[in-house]
Protein backbone atom coordinates (compact mmCIF):
# COMPACT_ATOMS: atom_id res chain seq x y z
CA UNK A 1 0.00 0.00 0.00
CA UNK A 2 2.20 2.83 1.23
CA UNK A 3 5.32 0.78 1.66
CA UNK A 4 6.92 3.07 -0.91
CA UNK A 5 6.85 5.71 1.84
CA UNK A 6 6.95 3.69 5.04
CA UNK A 7 9.82 1.40 4.11
CA UNK A 8 11.01 -1.11 6.68
CA UNK A 9 14.13 0.90 7.49
CA UNK A 10 12.07 4.04 8.08
CA UNK A 11 9.68 2.20 10.40
CA UNK A 12 12.65 0.69 12.21
CA UNK A 13 14.34 4.05 12.78
CA UNK A 14 11.06 5.67 13.83
CA UNK A 15 10.43 3.02 16.45
CA UNK A 16 14.05 2.76 17.60
CA UNK A 17 15.71 6.06 16.75
CA UNK A 18 19.52 5.99 16.90
CA UNK A 19 21.51 8.70 18.67
CA UNK A 20 18.37 9.87 20.39
CA UNK A 21 19.75 11.57 23.49
CA UNK A 22 21.07 14.93 24.55
CA UNK A 23 24.80 15.69 24.40
CA UNK A 24 26.24 17.76 27.25
CA UNK A 25 29.54 18.42 25.44
CA UNK A 26 28.04 19.42 22.08
CA UNK A 27 29.77 22.40 20.52
CA UNK A 28 26.61 23.45 18.72
CA UNK A 29 22.93 22.93 19.12
CA UNK A 30 19.81 24.14 17.36
CA UNK A 31 16.06 23.80 17.68
CA UNK A 32 13.74 22.79 14.88
CA UNK A 33 9.99 23.19 14.89
CA UNK A 34 7.40 22.36 12.30
CA UNK A 35 4.28 24.33 13.20
CA UNK A 36 2.18 22.35 10.73
CA UNK A 37 2.68 19.05 12.56
CA UNK A 38 3.87 20.25 15.94
CA UNK A 39 7.07 18.27 15.44
CA UNK A 40 9.85 19.48 17.71
CA UNK A 41 13.50 18.60 17.58
CA UNK A 42 16.63 19.61 19.43
CA UNK A 43 19.85 18.78 17.62
CA UNK A 44 23.29 18.42 19.22
CA UNK A 45 26.45 18.52 17.12
CA UNK A 46 30.03 18.12 18.20
CA UNK A 47 32.44 19.62 15.69
CA UNK A 48 36.19 19.21 16.18
CA UNK A 49 38.70 20.61 13.68
CA UNK A 50 35.85 21.19 11.24
CA UNK A 51 34.82 17.52 11.42
CA UNK A 52 31.42 16.44 12.69
CA UNK A 53 32.51 13.90 15.27
CA UNK A 54 29.14 13.31 16.90
CA UNK A 55 25.46 14.15 16.34
CA UNK A 56 22.41 13.41 18.43
CA UNK A 57 18.85 14.63 18.83
CA UNK A 58 15.86 14.63 21.12
CA UNK A 59 12.30 15.54 20.25
CA UNK A 60 8.93 14.31 19.22
CA UNK A 61 7.51 13.91 15.78
CA UNK A 62 5.97 11.67 13.18
CA UNK A 63 7.60 8.51 11.87
CA UNK A 64 9.07 10.31 8.87
CA UNK A 65 10.66 13.13 10.85
CA UNK A 66 11.97 10.82 13.59
CA UNK A 67 13.43 8.34 11.11
CA UNK A 68 14.94 11.16 9.10
CA UNK A 69 16.64 12.61 12.18
CA UNK A 70 17.87 9.19 13.21
CA UNK A 71 19.31 8.30 9.81
CA UNK A 72 20.81 11.77 9.47
CA UNK A 73 22.77 11.39 12.68
CA UNK A 74 24.20 8.11 11.41
CA UNK A 75 25.20 9.53 8.05
CA UNK A 76 27.01 12.62 9.31
CA UNK A 77 29.66 11.30 11.61
CA UNK A 78 33.16 11.85 10.24
CA UNK A 79 32.08 14.34 7.60
CA UNK A 80 33.47 17.85 7.34
CA UNK A 81 31.03 20.66 7.76
CA UNK A 82 31.15 21.34 4.08
CA UNK A 83 30.48 17.71 3.25
CA UNK A 84 27.58 17.69 5.68
CA UNK A 85 26.03 20.74 4.07
CA UNK A 86 26.53 19.22 0.64
CA UNK A 87 24.75 16.09 1.77
CA UNK A 88 21.86 18.25 2.95
CA UNK A 89 21.58 19.70 -0.55
CA UNK A 90 21.54 16.27 -2.11
CA UNK A 91 18.98 15.05 0.39
CA UNK A 92 16.77 18.02 -0.39
CA UNK A 93 17.09 17.28 -4.12
CA UNK A 94 16.13 13.69 -3.47
CA UNK A 95 12.87 14.81 -1.88
CA UNK A 96 11.89 17.65 -4.14
CA UNK A 97 13.15 16.93 -7.65
CA UNK A 98 13.09 14.12 -10.19
CA UNK A 99 16.84 14.15 -10.68
CA UNK A 100 18.76 10.90 -10.58
CA UNK A 101 19.41 9.61 -7.11
CA UNK A 102 22.89 10.46 -5.91
CA UNK A 103 25.05 7.54 -4.84
CA UNK A 104 26.45 9.66 -2.00
CA UNK A 105 23.18 9.40 -0.12
CA UNK A 106 23.71 5.81 1.01
CA UNK A 107 20.87 4.61 3.23
CA UNK A 108 19.14 7.98 2.94
CA UNK A 109 17.72 6.93 -0.45
CA UNK A 110 14.91 5.21 1.46
CA UNK A 111 13.33 8.64 1.68
CA UNK A 112 12.87 8.89 -2.09
CA UNK A 113 9.21 7.87 -1.62
CA UNK A 114 8.58 11.21 0.08
CA UNK A 115 8.69 12.80 -3.40
CA UNK A 116 5.17 11.56 -3.95
CA UNK A 117 3.92 13.13 -0.72
CA UNK A 118 4.58 16.88 -1.00
CA UNK A 119 2.78 17.49 2.29
CA UNK A 120 5.35 15.33 4.06
CA UNK A 121 8.55 16.85 2.65
CA UNK A 122 8.79 19.18 5.63
CA UNK A 123 8.67 16.21 7.99
CA UNK A 124 11.66 14.61 6.28
CA UNK A 125 13.68 17.81 6.11
CA UNK A 126 13.09 19.14 9.64
CA UNK A 127 16.23 17.55 11.08
CA UNK A 128 18.29 18.69 8.12
CA UNK A 129 17.12 22.29 8.33
CA UNK A 130 17.98 22.21 12.00
CA UNK A 131 21.39 20.85 11.11
CA UNK A 132 21.94 23.71 8.71
CA UNK A 133 21.17 26.31 11.35
CA UNK A 134 23.48 24.54 13.80
CA UNK A 135 26.36 24.31 11.35
CA UNK A 136 26.04 27.64 9.59
CA UNK A 137 25.56 29.56 12.82
CA UNK A 138 28.84 28.06 13.87
CA UNK A 139 30.58 29.42 10.79
CA UNK A 140 30.05 32.94 12.08
CA UNK A 141 31.78 32.10 15.35
CA UNK A 142 35.54 32.60 15.80
CA UNK A 143 37.32 29.36 14.91
CA UNK A 144 39.08 29.35 18.27
CA UNK A 145 35.88 28.50 20.14
CA UNK A 146 35.89 24.98 18.80
CA UNK B 1 -27.64 -4.18 12.94
CA UNK B 2 -27.08 -3.77 9.21
CA UNK B 3 -25.76 -0.53 7.79
CA UNK B 4 -29.01 -0.04 5.90
CA UNK B 5 -31.23 -0.38 8.93
CA UNK B 6 -29.09 2.07 10.86
CA UNK B 7 -29.63 4.65 8.16
CA UNK B 8 -33.34 4.02 8.10
CA UNK B 9 -33.38 4.26 11.87
CA UNK B 10 -31.82 7.68 11.67
CA UNK B 11 -34.68 8.75 9.39
CA UNK B 12 -32.52 10.36 6.76
CA UNK B 13 -31.98 9.24 3.17
CA UNK B 14 -28.25 9.73 3.02
CA UNK B 15 -27.84 7.93 -0.32
CA UNK B 16 -30.16 10.41 -1.95
CA UNK B 17 -28.35 13.33 -0.29
CA UNK B 18 -24.99 12.06 -1.54
CA UNK B 19 -26.28 12.27 -5.11
CA UNK B 20 -26.27 16.04 -4.65
CA UNK B 21 -22.50 16.15 -4.02
CA UNK B 22 -20.49 15.46 -7.19
CA UNK B 23 -17.14 15.55 -5.40
CA UNK B 24 -18.05 12.50 -3.34
CA UNK B 25 -18.28 10.31 -6.42
CA UNK B 26 -14.63 9.71 -7.01
CA UNK B 27 -11.83 7.37 -6.15
CA UNK B 28 -8.72 8.52 -4.33
CA UNK B 29 -5.68 6.28 -4.78
CA UNK B 30 -8.03 3.67 -6.23
CA UNK B 31 -10.46 3.67 -3.28
CA UNK B 32 -13.84 5.41 -2.94
CA UNK B 33 -13.36 8.81 -1.33
CA UNK B 34 -14.37 8.91 2.32
CA UNK B 35 -14.46 12.61 3.13
CA UNK B 36 -14.22 13.17 6.87
CA UNK B 37 -12.77 16.67 6.89
CA UNK B 38 -15.96 18.71 6.92
CA UNK B 39 -14.92 20.78 9.94
CA UNK B 40 -12.23 22.26 7.70
CA UNK B 41 -14.62 22.77 4.81
CA UNK B 42 -17.87 21.14 3.80
CA UNK B 43 -18.43 19.82 0.29
CA UNK B 44 -20.71 21.66 -2.11
CA UNK B 45 -24.00 20.39 -3.55
CA UNK B 46 -25.01 20.93 -7.18
CA UNK B 47 -27.41 23.64 -6.03
CA UNK B 48 -24.48 25.80 -4.89
CA UNK B 49 -22.24 24.98 -7.84
CA UNK B 50 -25.08 25.75 -10.27
CA UNK B 51 -25.97 29.04 -8.59
CA UNK B 52 -22.38 30.26 -8.86
CA UNK B 53 -22.11 29.14 -12.47
CA UNK B 54 -25.43 30.70 -13.36
CA UNK B 55 -24.33 34.02 -11.91
CA UNK B 56 -21.19 34.03 -14.04
CA UNK B 57 -22.95 32.76 -17.14
CA UNK B 58 -26.13 34.79 -17.06
CA UNK B 59 -26.28 37.57 -14.47
CA UNK B 60 -22.72 38.76 -13.96
CA UNK B 61 -22.49 42.45 -13.10
CA UNK B 62 -21.43 44.59 -10.19
CA UNK B 63 -24.05 45.26 -7.54
CA UNK B 64 -25.61 48.38 -5.99
CA UNK B 65 -24.44 50.47 -8.96
CA UNK B 66 -25.79 50.08 -12.44
CA UNK B 67 -29.34 50.71 -13.53
CA UNK B 68 -28.99 48.07 -16.19
CA UNK B 69 -30.72 44.72 -16.09
CA UNK B 70 -27.71 42.58 -15.20
CA UNK B 71 -26.72 44.78 -12.30
CA UNK B 72 -30.24 44.68 -10.96
CA UNK B 73 -30.38 40.89 -11.23
CA UNK B 74 -27.00 40.54 -9.49
CA UNK B 75 -28.00 42.94 -6.76
CA UNK B 76 -31.29 41.17 -6.19
CA UNK B 77 -29.67 37.73 -6.01
CA UNK B 78 -26.92 38.93 -3.67
CA UNK B 79 -29.32 40.76 -1.37
CA UNK B 80 -31.68 37.80 -1.38
CA UNK B 81 -28.99 35.91 0.56
CA UNK B 82 -29.23 38.45 3.36
CA UNK B 83 -32.93 37.72 3.62
CA UNK B 84 -32.27 33.97 3.61
CA UNK B 85 -29.60 34.38 6.27
CA UNK B 86 -32.03 36.37 8.43
CA UNK B 87 -34.44 33.46 8.32
CA UNK B 88 -31.64 30.92 8.82
CA UNK B 89 -30.37 32.68 11.95
CA UNK B 90 -33.65 34.26 13.08
CA UNK B 91 -32.20 37.73 13.50
CA UNK B 92 -34.60 40.65 13.91
CA UNK B 93 -33.56 42.42 10.74
CA UNK B 94 -31.58 41.59 7.63
CA UNK B 95 -29.73 44.86 8.12
CA UNK B 96 -27.96 43.41 11.16
CA UNK B 97 -26.23 40.90 8.89
CA UNK B 98 -22.96 41.98 7.33
CA UNK B 99 -21.24 40.06 4.58
CA UNK B 100 -17.65 39.23 5.48
CA UNK B 101 -15.03 36.86 4.08
CA UNK B 102 -15.68 34.39 6.85
CA UNK B 103 -15.64 33.94 10.60
CA UNK B 104 -12.09 35.24 10.85
CA UNK B 105 -12.98 38.51 9.19
CA UNK B 106 -16.17 38.75 11.23
CA UNK B 107 -14.16 38.63 14.46
CA UNK B 108 -11.52 41.01 13.14
CA UNK B 109 -14.22 43.46 12.14
CA UNK B 110 -15.48 43.49 15.73
CA UNK B 111 -12.05 43.76 17.35
CA UNK B 112 -11.04 46.58 15.00
CA UNK B 113 -14.23 48.57 14.89
CA UNK B 114 -15.92 47.95 18.22
CA UNK B 115 -12.84 46.83 20.15
CA UNK B 116 -10.47 49.68 19.42
CA UNK B 117 -13.04 52.20 20.52
CA UNK B 118 -14.46 50.37 23.53
CA UNK B 119 -11.72 48.27 25.08
CA UNK B 120 -9.40 50.50 27.12
CA UNK B 121 -6.35 50.10 29.32
CA UNK B 122 -7.21 47.94 32.32
CA UNK B 123 -10.31 46.47 30.67
CA UNK B 124 -10.69 42.74 30.26
CA UNK B 125 -11.72 40.42 27.45
CA UNK B 126 -12.68 36.83 28.20
CA UNK B 127 -12.19 33.99 25.72
CA UNK B 128 -12.11 30.25 26.38
CA UNK B 129 -9.48 27.51 26.44
CA UNK B 130 -10.97 25.85 23.36
CA UNK B 131 -10.93 28.75 20.92
CA UNK B 132 -9.77 28.51 17.34
CA UNK B 133 -6.81 30.80 16.63
CA UNK B 134 -9.23 33.14 14.86
CA UNK B 135 -10.96 33.86 18.17
CA UNK B 136 -7.69 34.22 20.09
CA UNK B 137 -5.27 36.23 18.00
CA UNK B 138 -7.53 39.21 17.09
CA UNK B 139 -8.39 39.71 20.78
CA UNK B 140 -4.75 39.32 21.75
CA UNK B 141 -3.77 41.96 19.22
CA UNK B 142 -6.47 44.30 20.53
CA UNK B 143 -5.49 43.78 24.16
CA UNK B 144 -1.82 44.39 23.39
CA UNK B 145 -2.62 47.56 21.52
CA UNK B 146 -4.96 48.99 24.14
CA UNK B 147 -3.36 47.68 27.31
CA UNK B 148 -6.29 45.41 28.15
CA UNK B 149 -6.11 41.98 29.70
CA UNK B 150 -7.07 38.72 27.99
CA UNK B 151 -8.55 36.14 30.34
CA UNK B 152 -9.29 32.52 29.53
CA UNK B 153 -12.11 30.27 30.77
CA UNK B 154 -10.47 26.91 31.57
CA UNK B 155 -11.90 23.52 30.63
CA UNK B 156 -11.90 20.03 32.11
CA UNK B 157 -10.45 16.80 30.71
CA UNK B 158 -13.65 16.07 28.81
CA UNK B 159 -13.31 19.38 27.01
CA UNK B 160 -16.11 21.21 28.84
CA UNK B 161 -15.82 24.80 30.01
CA UNK B 162 -15.70 25.30 33.77
CA UNK B 163 -18.68 27.58 34.29
CA UNK B 164 -17.87 28.32 37.92
CA UNK B 165 -14.43 29.53 36.83
CA UNK B 166 -16.08 31.63 34.15
CA UNK B 167 -18.30 33.23 36.77
CA UNK B 168 -15.20 34.17 38.79
CA UNK B 169 -13.55 35.78 35.76
CA UNK B 170 -16.49 38.11 35.14
CA UNK B 171 -16.10 41.51 36.78
CA UNK B 172 -16.96 45.16 36.15
CA UNK B 173 -13.88 45.51 33.91
CA UNK B 174 -15.04 42.76 31.57
CA UNK B 175 -15.96 44.36 28.26
CA UNK B 176 -16.37 41.33 26.06
CA UNK B 177 -16.86 37.57 26.31
CA UNK B 178 -15.91 35.87 23.04
CA UNK B 179 -16.42 32.11 22.89
CA UNK B 180 -17.06 29.44 20.34
CA UNK B 181 -20.49 27.88 20.02
CA UNK B 182 -19.03 24.50 19.01
CA UNK B 183 -15.34 23.59 19.30
CA UNK B 184 -13.75 22.59 15.99
CA UNK B 185 -11.13 20.41 17.66
CA UNK B 186 -13.26 18.80 20.37
CA UNK B 187 -16.84 19.01 19.17
CA UNK B 188 -18.00 20.45 22.49
CA UNK B 189 -21.27 22.37 22.29
CA UNK B 190 -20.89 25.19 24.77
CA UNK B 191 -23.82 26.47 26.84
CA UNK B 192 -23.73 29.78 24.99
CA UNK B 193 -27.18 30.92 26.13
CA UNK B 194 -26.01 30.76 29.73
CA UNK B 195 -22.60 32.25 28.87
CA UNK B 196 -24.32 35.20 27.21
CA UNK B 197 -26.74 35.75 30.09
CA UNK B 198 -23.93 35.75 32.62
CA UNK B 199 -21.90 38.18 30.53
CA UNK B 200 -24.86 40.52 30.20
CA UNK B 201 -25.46 40.42 33.94
CA UNK B 202 -21.86 41.52 34.39
CA UNK B 203 -22.39 44.33 31.89
CA UNK B 204 -20.22 42.76 29.18
CA UNK B 205 -20.97 42.15 25.51
CA UNK B 206 -20.65 38.79 23.78
CA UNK B 207 -19.34 37.47 20.49
CA UNK B 208 -20.09 33.89 19.52
CA UNK B 209 -17.95 32.10 16.95
CA UNK B 210 -20.54 30.07 15.09
CA UNK B 211 -18.25 28.55 12.45
CA UNK B 212 -18.84 24.98 13.62
CA UNK B 213 -22.37 25.47 14.93
CA UNK B 214 -24.15 26.85 11.89
CA UNK B 215 -23.64 23.66 9.83
CA UNK B 216 -24.88 21.34 12.55
CA UNK B 217 -27.68 22.89 14.57
CA UNK B 218 -30.45 25.43 14.52
CA UNK B 219 -29.09 28.83 15.52
CA UNK B 220 -31.69 31.24 16.89
CA UNK B 221 -30.09 34.63 17.38
CA UNK B 222 -33.08 36.17 19.11
CA UNK B 223 -33.26 33.34 21.62
CA UNK B 224 -29.48 33.42 22.19
CA UNK B 225 -29.37 37.22 22.56
CA UNK B 226 -25.72 37.30 21.44
CA UNK B 227 -24.40 40.77 20.66
CA UNK B 228 -22.27 39.48 17.79
CA UNK B 229 -22.42 36.11 16.03
CA UNK B 230 -20.39 35.06 13.03
CA UNK B 231 -20.00 32.06 10.72
CA UNK B 232 -18.35 31.02 7.46
CA UNK B 233 -20.33 30.05 4.39
CA UNK B 234 -17.96 27.31 3.30
CA UNK B 235 -18.64 25.20 6.37
CA UNK B 236 -22.37 25.24 5.55
CA UNK B 237 -21.79 23.84 2.04
CA UNK B 238 -21.36 27.32 0.57
CA UNK B 239 -18.28 28.67 -1.19
CA UNK B 240 -15.14 29.95 0.54
CA UNK B 241 -14.55 33.66 0.98
CA UNK B 242 -18.03 34.54 2.19
CA UNK B 243 -19.58 34.56 5.63
CA UNK B 244 -21.88 36.53 7.87
CA UNK B 245 -21.34 38.74 10.87
CA UNK B 246 -24.43 39.48 12.90
CA UNK B 247 -24.41 42.44 15.26
CA UNK B 248 -27.20 44.11 17.19
CA UNK B 249 -28.17 47.19 15.21
CA UNK B 250 -27.65 49.62 18.12
CA UNK B 251 -24.06 48.39 18.43
CA UNK B 252 -23.38 48.40 14.71
CA UNK B 253 -24.81 51.90 14.36
CA UNK B 254 -22.48 53.19 17.06
CA UNK B 255 -19.40 51.52 15.62
CA UNK B 256 -17.05 53.24 13.17
CA UNK B 257 -16.64 51.64 9.73
CA UNK B 258 -14.16 48.78 9.46
CA UNK B 259 -12.85 49.72 6.02
CA UNK B 260 -13.40 52.76 3.86
CA UNK B 261 -14.16 52.71 0.16
CA UNK B 262 -16.93 52.43 -2.36
CA UNK B 263 -20.39 51.21 -1.42
CA UNK B 264 -20.09 52.18 2.25
CA UNK B 265 -20.83 55.87 1.73
CA UNK B 266 -23.70 58.26 1.20
CA UNK B 267 -21.85 61.44 0.28
CA UNK B 268 -18.14 61.90 -0.29
CA UNK B 269 -16.41 65.26 -0.46
CA UNK B 270 -12.77 66.01 0.28
CA UNK B 271 -13.87 67.61 3.52
CA UNK B 272 -16.17 64.93 4.85
CA UNK B 273 -17.77 61.59 4.09
CA UNK B 274 -21.17 60.50 5.29
CA UNK B 275 -21.38 56.76 5.78
CA UNK B 276 -24.05 54.51 4.44
CA UNK B 277 -26.69 52.97 6.69
CA UNK B 278 -26.48 49.41 7.92
CA UNK B 279 -25.40 46.99 6.71
CA UNK B 280 -23.54 48.76 3.90
CA UNK B 281 -21.48 50.90 6.28
CA UNK B 282 -19.37 47.79 6.87
CA UNK B 283 -19.20 46.57 3.29
CA UNK B 284 -16.59 48.64 1.48
CA UNK B 285 -15.63 47.74 -2.06
CA UNK B 286 -17.01 45.23 -4.52
CA UNK B 287 -17.85 42.19 -2.43
CA UNK B 288 -17.68 38.48 -3.20
CA UNK B 289 -20.88 38.60 -5.24
CA UNK B 290 -20.71 35.07 -6.59
CA UNK B 291 -19.88 33.83 -3.09
CA UNK B 292 -22.84 35.64 -1.61
CA UNK B 293 -25.16 34.12 -4.18
CA UNK B 294 -23.62 30.68 -3.60
CA UNK B 295 -24.14 31.09 0.14
CA UNK B 296 -27.81 31.82 -0.47
CA UNK B 297 -28.12 28.56 -2.41
CA UNK B 298 -26.32 26.71 0.40
CA UNK B 299 -28.67 28.08 3.07
CA UNK B 300 -31.64 27.07 0.92
CA UNK B 301 -30.18 23.60 0.50
CA UNK B 302 -29.55 23.05 4.20
CA UNK B 303 -32.93 24.53 5.11
CA UNK B 304 -34.71 22.24 2.66
CA UNK B 305 -32.91 19.20 4.14
CA UNK B 306 -34.06 20.46 7.55
CA UNK B 307 -31.35 21.37 10.04
CA UNK B 308 -33.03 19.43 12.86
CA UNK B 309 -33.02 16.27 10.74
CA UNK B 310 -29.39 16.91 9.88
CA UNK B 311 -28.57 17.28 13.57
CA UNK B 312 -30.42 14.06 14.46
CA UNK B 313 -28.71 12.07 11.71
CA UNK B 314 -25.27 13.43 12.59
CA UNK B 315 -25.90 12.61 16.22
CA UNK B 316 -26.60 8.99 15.29
CA UNK B 317 -23.39 8.94 13.21
CA UNK B 318 -21.44 10.43 16.10
CA UNK B 319 -22.77 7.85 18.56
CA UNK B 320 -21.91 5.03 16.16
CA UNK B 321 -18.45 6.48 15.43
CA UNK B 322 -17.68 7.05 19.10
CA UNK B 323 -18.50 3.44 19.90
CA UNK B 324 -16.60 2.05 16.89
CA UNK B 325 -13.45 4.09 17.53
CA UNK B 326 -13.46 3.41 21.27
CA UNK B 327 -13.24 -0.30 20.49
CA UNK B 328 -9.84 0.13 18.79
CA UNK B 329 -7.08 -0.78 21.26
CA UNK B 330 -4.64 2.06 21.91
CA UNK B 331 -7.02 4.73 20.59
CA UNK B 332 -7.98 7.60 22.87
CA UNK B 333 -10.76 10.03 22.05
CA UNK B 334 -9.97 13.69 22.66
CA UNK B 335 -13.03 15.71 23.52
CA UNK B 336 -15.71 13.71 25.29
CA UNK B 337 -18.09 16.44 26.35
CA UNK B 338 -21.60 15.39 27.25
CA UNK B 339 -22.97 17.96 24.80
CA UNK B 340 -21.15 17.27 21.58
CA UNK B 341 -21.48 17.90 17.85
CA UNK B 342 -20.24 15.49 15.19
CA UNK B 343 -16.51 15.82 15.64
CA UNK B 344 -14.30 12.86 16.55
CA UNK B 345 -10.75 13.71 17.57
CA UNK B 346 -8.36 11.06 18.76
CA UNK B 347 -4.79 9.95 19.22
CA UNK B 348 -3.33 6.48 18.77
CA UNK B 349 -0.64 5.20 21.04
CA UNK B 350 2.78 5.37 19.43
CA UNK B 351 1.54 6.59 16.04
CA UNK B 352 1.82 10.23 15.05
CA UNK B 353 -1.33 11.84 13.57
CA UNK B 354 0.48 12.78 10.38
CA UNK B 355 1.39 9.18 9.73
CA UNK B 356 -2.21 8.20 10.38
CA UNK B 357 -3.34 10.93 7.98
CA UNK B 358 -1.03 9.81 5.18
CA UNK B 359 -1.85 6.14 5.62
CA UNK B 360 -5.59 6.83 5.63
CA UNK B 361 -5.27 9.07 2.58
CA UNK B 362 -3.78 6.17 0.67
CA UNK B 363 -6.99 4.31 1.46
CA UNK B 364 -9.09 7.18 0.14
CA UNK B 365 -9.96 8.54 3.59
CA UNK B 366 -9.54 12.29 4.07
CA UNK B 367 -9.05 13.44 7.66
CA UNK B 368 -7.57 16.45 9.37
CA UNK B 369 -4.39 16.01 11.37
CA UNK B 370 -2.27 18.35 13.45
CA UNK B 371 -3.17 21.23 15.68
CA UNK B 372 -6.46 22.23 13.98
CA UNK B 373 -5.66 25.92 14.37
CA UNK B 374 -6.25 25.40 18.06
CA UNK B 375 -2.75 24.99 19.45
CA UNK B 376 -3.74 25.84 23.03
CA UNK B 377 -6.27 22.99 22.94
CA UNK B 378 -3.60 20.56 21.77
CA UNK B 379 -1.20 21.83 24.42
CA UNK B 380 -3.85 21.23 27.08
CA UNK B 381 -4.21 17.59 26.06
CA UNK B 382 -0.49 17.46 25.25
CA UNK B 383 -1.12 15.92 21.81
CA UNK B 384 -1.48 16.82 18.19
CA UNK B 385 -4.67 15.00 17.23
CA UNK B 386 -6.35 13.39 14.28
CA UNK B 387 -9.85 14.57 13.64
CA UNK B 388 -12.65 13.33 11.54
CA UNK B 389 -15.56 15.68 11.36
CA UNK B 390 -18.74 14.04 10.26
CA UNK B 391 -21.25 15.71 8.01
CA UNK B 392 -24.77 14.75 7.02
CA UNK B 393 -23.48 13.27 3.76
CA UNK B 394 -21.32 10.74 5.61
CA UNK B 395 -22.55 7.20 6.09
CA UNK B 396 -22.28 4.51 8.72
CA UNK B 397 -20.40 2.50 6.10
CA UNK B 398 -17.78 5.23 5.91
CA UNK B 399 -17.21 4.96 9.64
CA UNK B 400 -16.68 1.22 9.14
CA UNK B 401 -14.17 2.09 6.40
CA UNK B 402 -12.39 4.42 8.81
CA UNK B 403 -12.18 1.73 11.48
CA UNK B 404 -10.81 -0.75 8.93
CA UNK B 405 -8.35 1.92 7.77
CA UNK B 406 -7.13 2.49 11.30
CA UNK B 407 -6.58 -1.23 11.78
CA UNK B 408 -4.36 -1.15 8.67
CA UNK B 409 -2.47 1.80 10.13
CA UNK B 410 -1.85 -0.25 13.24
CA UNK B 411 -0.55 -3.14 11.13
CA UNK B 412 2.03 -0.89 9.46
CA UNK B 413 3.29 0.27 12.84
CA UNK B 414 2.92 -3.07 14.59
Amino acid sequence: MVHDLYQEIILDHSKRPRNCHSMPDATRQADGYNPLCGDKLKLFVKVENDIVVDVSFVGSGCAISTASASLMTESLKGKTREEALKLLEKFHELLTTDTAISQDLGKLVVFCGVRDYPARVKCATLAWHTLKSALTAELTEPVSTE
Amino acid sequence: MSTLSKQVMAGFDVDKVREDFPVLKQNIHGKPLVYLDSAATAQKPFAVIDAIRRFHEVDCANIHRGVHELSQRSTAAYEETRIKARRFLNSRSKDELIFVRGTTEGINLVTNSWGRRNVKAGDEVIISAMEHHSNIVPWQMLCEENGAKLRVIPMNERGELLMEEYEKLLNPRTRMVAVTHVSNALGTINPVRQIIQMAHQAGALTLIDGAQAAPHMKVDLQALDADFYTFSGHKVCGPTGIGILYGKSALLNAMPPYQGGGDMIKVVTFEKTTYADLPYKFEAGTPNIAGGIGLGAALDYVTQLNIDQIAAYEHALLAYGTQALSAIPGLRLIGTAREKASVLSFVMEGIHPHDIGTLLDRQGIAVRTGHHCAQPVMDFFNVPATTRALAFYNTFGEIDALVAGLHKVKEVFA
